[in-house]
């Protein structure tokens, strides 16, 4: 293994880290009465930002309140990351090019995995609305957008990568890179 | 022919000439920008506090004071009673003069704003981070609390002093009035102010002679230790002063050691005497507020304790007294004089020194010669000299109440540089910072007491206004006029940048320490006491629980302690009961308020947030079931299970 390839993994590794200081994701509202905008971030380990607003002004449409004990996630996340960094880790102090593919792999995995629970989340509070509400709108759902903007009634909806979220895409893409990038051996070196 | 034409010419400038050309420009804030400066103007006979955004002149708030305010419940909310308690009992108005900003080295802080009672003494202290009256403290022996709440350089006091003197509160008051050399006095009130908190408390009262004391300035830099009053009436009488008053040719400026003062009561000097006055504070943890009956003030006899008190003779009843930024010059105003005398304090100091008396008051309070202490006189300045304020590039402006102009001088030379005509007849007038250490300049406020033809009329009562005036060029020009509430008697004016950093956008509910919060929908409760009734109701969009309550009965005394728990920027409550003989409430997020309610017959009575908070703030409403007296209908509460929050 070159020492490119292992200075790679650590940075890579090191950005990882970063995941346990800065909130991964934010989903953004604004509306003309709220001109601030609201905003909740989601960490490894929980939620912050306006919760109690947001959940204040969903009860109109019906939307389960927001709750950080309900999601499993926020209690396993910090270990699974932590074991998945380790690994990455292990591939550089052991040499080995295996681990950097299960790393590589597992990353990959956790992504998708990631993602998909995400967006499995985001449909179940936007479309399982309580049928009392006070606000019903026919066809409407209120599932805020995966990646990007998207209107739900008088809110623009925003669901953005935050601080950890950028580092962490940053780590994944240098991953990839000690595994796949091979400096061009210069032609003066070839000879 | 060019004779006539230079007559004609030279006819005093009509409205269309002092206005300046680009004054729709300079005024105009677009929609949703912020106004550069605060300017909290005092209602005068309204008795609150009014802020509004300077260049726009919009009203931004009117902060309740010294009256009930039945808009928001202040005065009438069982929290908020306790604020307007005298020791004369409940007095639910006053009338409402200067506002003072609290000062840090000379310089507006934005922390505080006091203001002045004049009626019943009182001095008000608004908290600028929440724009609340949050302390009322009344002061004991005197009448008329005119010549305050003026503060010293760190705010370390502000003043009260009393424009109709009387006999003192523990003195038999039953005497003739036409004894009034013998037996009335004056009191000059010194309230100590805590640095941290704001707190009040009457630290001492110089006793003084039956003068009436008008206004007041303290000392800055090298004057620091000294505070300046006007007085009039120095004839002592007691009848007719508009003849009786104003005949001798000079009254005073009195100017007190307050260093001094505070130095001879620390030692133990001062004289305890009973005193009865209510000292009431707003606790913002709480959102209570307590009414205290103190007991006693220290005080001292001026004419016991020489270096105390200096008299500076100024020509015909004097009204203002302002004291350059430098702390250099002490400039009043004799309303009924034709000069505007400036004195030095260096001068006073040496004429104090060199005891260049011209003669004694009371036996041995020394008068310093007016040749002495004088700086100089501004000559010809118009009509009816009132107050000055600084712009802080070595010019001062001072109003003419008879003239009706502001006229700008300059403090080195005493020369008259411009005049603009107000409409009508200024009294104060107020610059950003214009009787600070570093006046920002930039406006000036022209606060009149005459409107007339101004603006569309309403009738005999007419708006009152103030003026605009741009005093960064070398002329005053006109930029805009603009009605106020009440009197507009005085205002301080303030870049908004102070006041913005500290404000409180709600009340944190977990800090609520009301004796009857609600913190939750599920802690709502009612509880019979006798014939007392406390219910326990919580508002948060868009209901408030309990909504059905029965079990109230004809006579009871009942209590609805409403605590809002949004927790989120501009979301009151508002709260109101058919019939109720009260005002509503009008809740803040995270607060608890609580209306006291007296049902008087049996039915059924509806009540409702008043306050628009939501789409469904229509919906926002309950019931109460009223029994008769002696009737066993239980106490039941109750609301509508809520499928979504559950």
């Amino acid at each position: 293994m070159k020492s490119l390839t292992r200075v790679l993994i650590f940075i890579s590794a090191a950005l990882m880290l970063s995941a346990y200081f800065f909130p991964l994701w934010h989903i953004l509202l604004d509306a003309p009465q709220y001109p601030e905008g609201l905003e909740m971030k989601i960490w490894l380990n929980g939620l912050s930002g306006n919760i109690t607003q947001i959940n204040g002004l969903n009860h109109y449409i019906g939307m389960k309140f927001i709750v950080a004990d309900d999601f499993k996630e926020f209690k396993i996340l910090p270990y699974v990351f932590g074991l998945l960094t380790m690994i990455g880790l292990a591939s550089a102090i052991f040499k080995s090019r295996k681990l950097l593919w299960t790393w590589f792999i597992s990353l990959c995995l956790f992504g998708v995995i990631g993602f998909s629970d995400f967006y499995k989340w985001e449909y179940n509070y936007g479309h399982n609305l309580n049928p009392h509400a006070a606000i019903k709108v026919e066809g409407m759902n209120y599932q805020p957008p995966l990646f990007g903007y998207k209107q739900l009634l008088n809110f623009t909806a925003g669901s953005l990568p935050d601080t950890g979220g950028i580092l962490v895409g940053l780590g994944g893409v240098l991953a990839a890179a000690a595994l796949f990038y091979k400096p061009r051996l210069s032609p003066n070196k070839s000879k | 022919m060019s004779a006539l034409l230079l007559t004609y010419s030279c006819k005093p400038g009509k409205v269309g000439s002092a206005v300046d050309a680009d004054a729709a420009k300079k005024v105009y804030v677009a929609p949703g920008k912020y106004d550069e400066v605060y300017a909290f103007l005092s209602g005068g006979f309204s008795g609150q506090v009014a802020a509004y955004g300077i260049p726009s002149g919009r009203l931004l708030k009117v902060i309740p004071v010294f009256s009930q305010n039945a808009e928001n419940g202040y005065g009438y909310s069982e929290e908020t009673k306790p604020m307007l308690n005298t020791s004369h009992g409940f007095v639910p108005w006053d009338d409402a003069h200067h506002p003072e900003l609290s000062k840090t080295d000379g310089e507006d802080d934005g922390r505080w704003l006091f203001i002045n009672g004049n009626n019943t003494p009182r001095i008000a202290r608004i908290n600028l981070a929440t724009f609340k009256t949050v302390e009322i403290l009344e002061l004991p022996n005197i009448g008329g609390n005119h010549a305050s709440p003026f503060c010293t350089e760190n705010t370390e006091y502000v003043v009260g002093n009393t424009r109709f003197s009387e006999p003192l509160d523990n003195s038999n008051g039953d005497v003739p009035i036409d004894s009034y050399k013998k037996n009335f006095k004056g009191a000059v009130s010194f309230v100590k102010i805590d640095k941290d908190n704001g707190a009040m408390k009457l630290a001492f009262q110089l006793i003084v002679p039956p003068f009436n004391y008008d206004l007041a300035h303290a000392g800055k830099g090298v004057s620091h230790d000294w505070i300046f009053f006007t007085c009039y009436n120095t004839e002592e009488a007691h009848t007719l002063l508009e003849v009786n008053a104003s005949q001798r040719d000079k009254d005073f400026v009195m100017a007190v050691n307050w260093k001094k003062a505070e130095a001879l009561i620390q030692a133990g000097k001062g004289t305890k005497i009973t005193a009865k006055y209510a000292h009431n504070v707003y606790n913002e943890g709480t959102h209570t507020a307590t009414s205290t009956m103190e007991t006693g003030t220290q005080t001292l006899d001026v004419t016991k304790f020489p270096g105390l008190v200096y008299y500076m003779p100024c020509p015909k009843s004097p009204h203002g007294v302002d004291v350059t930024p430098d702390g250099e010059n002490i400039v009043a105003s004799g309303k009924l004089a034709a000069v505007i005398p400036v004195f030095s304090f260096q001068k006073m100091l040496t004429a104090i020194d060199k005891k260049e008396y011209d003669g004694m008051i009371d036996g041995n309070l020394p008068v310093l010669k007016y040749e002495s202490v004088l700086k100089g006189e501004v000559k010809k300045p118009g009509l009816g000299p009132l107050h000055t304020e600084f712009d802080g590039q070595g010019y001062a402006y001072t109003t003419m109440f008879v003239s009706s102009e502001v006229v700008k001088w300059k403090i080195d030379n005493l020369e008259i540089i411009d005049r603009i005509p107000s409409y009508y007849s200024p009294g104060h007038l107020s610059i950003v910072g214009g009787d600070s250490k570093k006046p920002y300049g930039k406006y000036l406020l022209s606060l009149n007491k005459i409107t007339k033809d101004r603006y569309l009329p309403t009738g005999p009562e007419l708006a009152q206004a103030c003026q605009l005036i741009d005093i960064t060029g070398n002329k005053m020009k006109l930029l805009l006029d603009f009605p106020t509430i009440g009197e507009p008697h005085y205002a301080q004016m303030i870049l908004a940048d102070k006041i913005l950093k500290n404000q409180v956008k709600f009340f944190k509910l977990e800090d609520n320490k009301n004796a009857y919060v609600t913190k939750s929908e599920k802690d709502t409760k009612v509880v019979r006491n006798g014939n007392r009734v406390d219910v326990y109701m919580t508002a948060i969009r868009s209901h408030l629980a309990p909504d059905n309550i029965e079990g109230i009965k004809v006579g009871d005394e009942v209590y609805i302690h409403v605590t809002n728990l949004e927790q989120d920027w501009d979301v009151p409550h508002g709260f109101a009961i058919k019939g109720a003989n009260n005002a509503e409430l009008l809740v803040m997020p995270g607060e608890t308020c609580t209306l006291k309610w007296n049902p008087y017959q049996q039915g059924i009575i509806p009540f409702y947030c008043t306050d628009f908070c939501s789409a469904l703030h229509q919906e926002m409403q309950g019931y109460f079931r009223v029994s008769p007296a002696g009737s066993n209908t239980p106490i039941k509460f109750s609301i509508g299970e809520n499928p979504v929050t559950q």
